[in-house]
C-alpha cells in the first residue's frame, strides 16, 4: 500500500478529522491543545508537497470511494463511474500544494495571534473546516461534491471572517460574504443541475466526455463563470472583498486568499476541463481577458487612496487576481490555434505561475500586516511609524513581499510578471502595457506603506516601544518569505518542475477525462 | 405544458429570491429572499428527477414493470437541504448580530465599513 494513492482523501480527511477531535479534547478537558491544529496542518502540507511531486512527475491519480482499490474507477465492465471520485492531476495538485501550505502557516502563526480571541477552540476548528473544504474543492472530480466543499469552505471563511462578533464592523463584512457565497453557491447548484438534466451524469470527466455545447449548456457556463469569478474577488462583483479581507483576523486572510484561488480553479477547471473539448475559446478567452484587465485596473487605483493597511492589500488582492486572469485567458483564447504553441502556452504558464507567488506573498503581507496590528493595535497607516526600529524582522518580510507584489527581481512576482508581459505582449500589445502601469501604480502604493509604517522617528504608545512578535509568527512569516526567495532566485527551476506540468495538465482535458474513463 | 410547470415555478422562485435580496431593505427579507432561492433550486433539482407515474427508487420493495423516479438528485435535494439549513441560521445568527451593534436591520443604515 502506497501511501501517495490515499493523499488526495487523506489531504481532506486530516484537517476534518483533526477539526472534530479538537472539539472533543476541549469538550473532555478544557484545555487548548494549540499546536495539534498546527501538527496536523504540517503532516497535511508534507503529504500535499509529495503528492503534487508524484503528480508532476508521473501524471494524475484518482482516488474512488469505496472501491477495492484506489485507482479502480470503472470496475467490472462499468462504463460509468458510479462512486464519488476524488481526481488529482496537475492543476488540483499544484492547488493543493497551495492550500497546505498556507494553511499551515495560517495555524502556526495563529497559536500566538489568536491567544486572546475567546472560544479559542472554536477558531481552531474553523480553521481546520476551511482547510479541508478548500483542499476537497480543489481535488474532488464531482460536480456536486464541488458545490458541498464551497459551501463548506464559505461558512467556515464567514464564521472566521465575523469572528470577533464584538465589533460591528467584522459581523458586517461577515453579512455580506455570507450573501455572496451563498448566492453563488446556489447559482452552481442550478448549473450542476442543468447539466446532470442533460447528461445524467455528476463526474467531471463522464460530463466532459459528452458535453455538446447547447444552449443550456451555454446557460450553464455562464452561471458558473458568474457565480466562481464573484466569489475569487473579480471585479465587477469585488465589493465584498476589501470589507471580508480587512475585517477577517490576518492568518484567515492570509487563507481566504486560497479560499479565492480555490474559486478561481473552479473557474479555470470549468472552462478548461469541463467544456474544454467543444468551447468556443475565443469568446470565453476574451471575457475572461476582460474581467482581468478590469480588475487590475480597478483594483490598483482603490488601493492607493486606502488609509487601512489591510483594505489597501485587499485593493491589492483584487488587482492581482487580475494578472492570473489575464494571463490564463490570453492561453484560452488562442487554445487550439497555432499561436497557443507560440505565446498562448507561456502566458497560461505565467498566470499559474502569479497563482502560487500571489498565495505567498500575499499571504506574507497580510500576516505583517496582522503583525503590526497585533502590537500597535491600529490599522490607520497615518497612525503608524518607526516600526523598523524595534520589529526588524517584520520589516524584512515586509519589504520581500512588498517588492515581490511590485514584481521587483529578484523576487519571485518579478518572474511570473515577466511571463505575462511578454506573451501578452505578442496577443496584444494594449493589455500589457496595462499590466505594467498597474504595477508601477502597485509600487507606488507599497512604498507608501513603508514609508508611513516602518519608517520615521520612533513611536512610543503607553511608555512601551513596540517589541517584534512572538516567535512563532515569525517563523511563519519566514516560511513565506522563504519560499518568495528561493521562488525568485530559481524561477527556471520552479517553472520546469511545478508551473509546467500544471499548465500541461489545465490544457488537456482529455488526459482529465481518460485517467477515469481510460481511453477514448 | 404540465411537466413544465415545475420549472417554470422553480425559475420564478429564484427570481422571486434574487428580487428579495437586491431591493429588498430589511436584513430579515434578505434572509427569506436566499431562502426563496434556495427552496427554487431544491424543486428544479426535484423535478429533475421526476418520471410521470415513476414510483419510490426502492429496488426491494418496487412491483416489477414500473418505472422509477431518479434516486440521484432526491439525495442531492437532500444534502443542499442540510446545507440550506446551516446558512440560514448562520446568516440569521449574523443579522440578529448585526441588529445588537447598529438598532436597525436597514442594509442602507449599516454601513460601519462605509467610514
Amino acid at each position: 500500500m502506497n501511501i501517495i494513492d490515499h493523499a488526495p482523501a487523506l489531504l481532506v480527511a486530516i484537517p476534518l478529522f483533526t477539526a472534530f477531535l479538537y472539539q472533543f479534547i476541549y469538550y473532555i478537558t478544557h484545555k487548548n491543545i494549540r499546536y495539534l491544529a498546527t501538527v496536523a496542518l504540517g503532516i497535511n502540507w508534507i503529504l500535499g508537497i509529495s503528492m503534487a511531486f508524484h503528480v508532476f512527475s508521473s501524471g494524475p491519480i484518482s482516488y474512488v470511494f469505496g472501491a477495492s482499490s484506489p485507482g479502480l474507477s470503472l470496475p467490472s465492465g462499468y462504463h460509468f463511474p458510479i462512486r464519488i471520485i476524488f481526481e488529482a492531476d496537475g492543476m488540483s495538485a499544484f492547488m493543493a500544494l497551495i492550500g497546505t501550505t498556507v494553511s499551515f502557516v495560517g495555524a502556526l502563526y495563529s497559536e500566538s495571534f489568536a491567544k486572546r480571541y475567546s472560544e479559542l477552540s472554536k477558531y481552531f476548528s474553523l480553521l481546520l473546516l476551511l482547510t479541508a473544504g478548500l483542499l476537497g474543492m480543489v481535488l474532488t472530480g464531482d460536480l456536486f461534491n464541488f458545490f458541498v466543499f464551497f459551501e463548506i469552505t464559505s461558512l467556515a471563511s464567514v464564521t472566521l471572517a465575523a469572528y470577533r462578533t464584538y465589533r460591528k464592523e467584522s459581523v458586517e463584512a461577515g453579512f455580506k460574504y455570507m450573501l455572496i457565497s451563498t448566492v453563488s453557491s446556489l447559482l452552481i447548484l442550478v448549473a450542476v443541475g442543468i447539466l446532470y438534466g442533460e447528461y445524467g451524469a455528476l463526474n467531471i470527466a463522464k460530463v466532459a466526455s459528452m458535453i455538446q455545447y447547447t444552449l443550456l449548456d451555454k446557460v450553464a457556463l455562464a452561471l458558473f463563470v458568474t457565480s466562481l469569478a464573484m466569489k475569487a474577488g473579480s471585479v465587477p462583483m469585488h465589493f465584498w472583498t476589501p470589507d471580508t479581507y480587512g475585517e477577517a483576523p490576518a492568518p484567515i486572510t492570509a487563507m481566504l486568499v486560497s479560499a479565492s484561488q480555490a474559486s478561481l480553479y473552479g473557474l479555470f477547471r470549468v472552462v478548461f476541463t469541463l467544456y474544454g473539448l467543444k468551447i468556443s475559446t475565443l469568446t470565453v478567452g476574451w471575457i475572461i481577458i476582460i474581467l482581468g484587465v478590469l480588475s487590475m485596473f480597478i483594483g490598483v487605483t482603490m488601493a492607493i487612496i486606502q488609509k487601512d493597511i489591510k483594505r489597501l492589500m485587499a485593493y491589492h488582492a483584487i488587482s492581482q487576481t487580475g494578472y492570473m486572469l489575464l494571463g490564463v485567458g490570453v492561453g484560452l483564447a488562442t487554445f487550439g490555434t497555432d499561436a497557443f504553441l507560440k505565446y498562448g502556452f507561456t502566458a497560461m504558464k505565467g498566470g499559474i505561475y502569479h497563482i502560487i507567488n500571489h498565495a505567498f506573498y500575499k499571504g506574507l503581507l497580510f500576516l505583517t500586516a496582522g503583525a503590526i496590528f497585533y502590537r500597535t493595535k491600529t490599522r490607520n497607516l497615518n497612525e503608524m511609524g518607526g516600526l523598523a526600529h524595534t520589529m526588524k524582522y517584520t520589516t524584512i518580510f515586509f519589504m520581500i513581499g512588498a517588492a515581490a507584489i511590485a514584481g521587483l527581481p529578484p523576487f519571485n512576482g518579478f518572474a511570473s510578471k515577466l511571463l505575462i508581459y511578454e506573451s501578452v505582449f505578442k496577443f496584444n500589445p494594449v493589455l500589457s502595457i496595462i499590466a505594467m502601469m498597474v504595477s508601477i501604480l502597485t509600487l507606488a502604493s507599497f512604498v507608501k506603506v513603508f514609508y508611513s509604517a516602518f519608517l520615521g522617528p520612533k513611536r512610543i504608545k503607553d511608555g512601551k516601544e513596540f517589541k517584534e512578535v512572538p516567535p512563532n509568527m515569525v517563523i511563519a512569516m519566514g516560511i513565506l518569505a522563504l519560499l518568495i526567495v528561493i521562488f525568485g532566485i530559481f524561477p527556471g527551476f520552479v517553472i520546469n518542475n511545478i508551473v509546467e506540468p500544471t499548465a500541461r495538465a489545465l490544457s488537456s482535458p482529455l488526459l482529465y477525462i481518460s485517467t477515469i474513463l481510460g481511453k477514448m | 405544458m404540465n411537466s413544465y410547470l415545475a420549472y417554470f415555478t422553480a425559475l420564478l422562485l429564484i427570481i422571486m429570491g434574487i428580487y428579495a435580496v437586491i431591493f429588498k431593505r430589511n436584513l430579515i427579507k434578505i434572509v427569506i429572499g436566499v431562502s426563496l432561492m434556495e427552496s427554487g433550486v431544491n424543486l428544479f433539482l426535484v423535478a429533475l428527477g421526476y418520471r410521470q407515474g415513476g414510483i419510490a427508487p426502492i429496488y426491494t420493495m418496487a412491483p416489477r414493470g414500473h418505472q422509477m423516479v431518479l434516486p440521484t438528485p432526491q439525495a442531492l435535494t437532500l444534502t443542499s437541504i442540510v446545507i440550506g439549513l446551516a446558512t440560514t441560521a448562520l446568516m440569521l445568527t449574523l443579522s440578529i448580530l448585526l441588529y445588537k451593534h447598529y438598532k436597525t436591520l436597514d442594509p442602507t443604515k449599516i454601513r460601519g465599513l462605509m467610514k
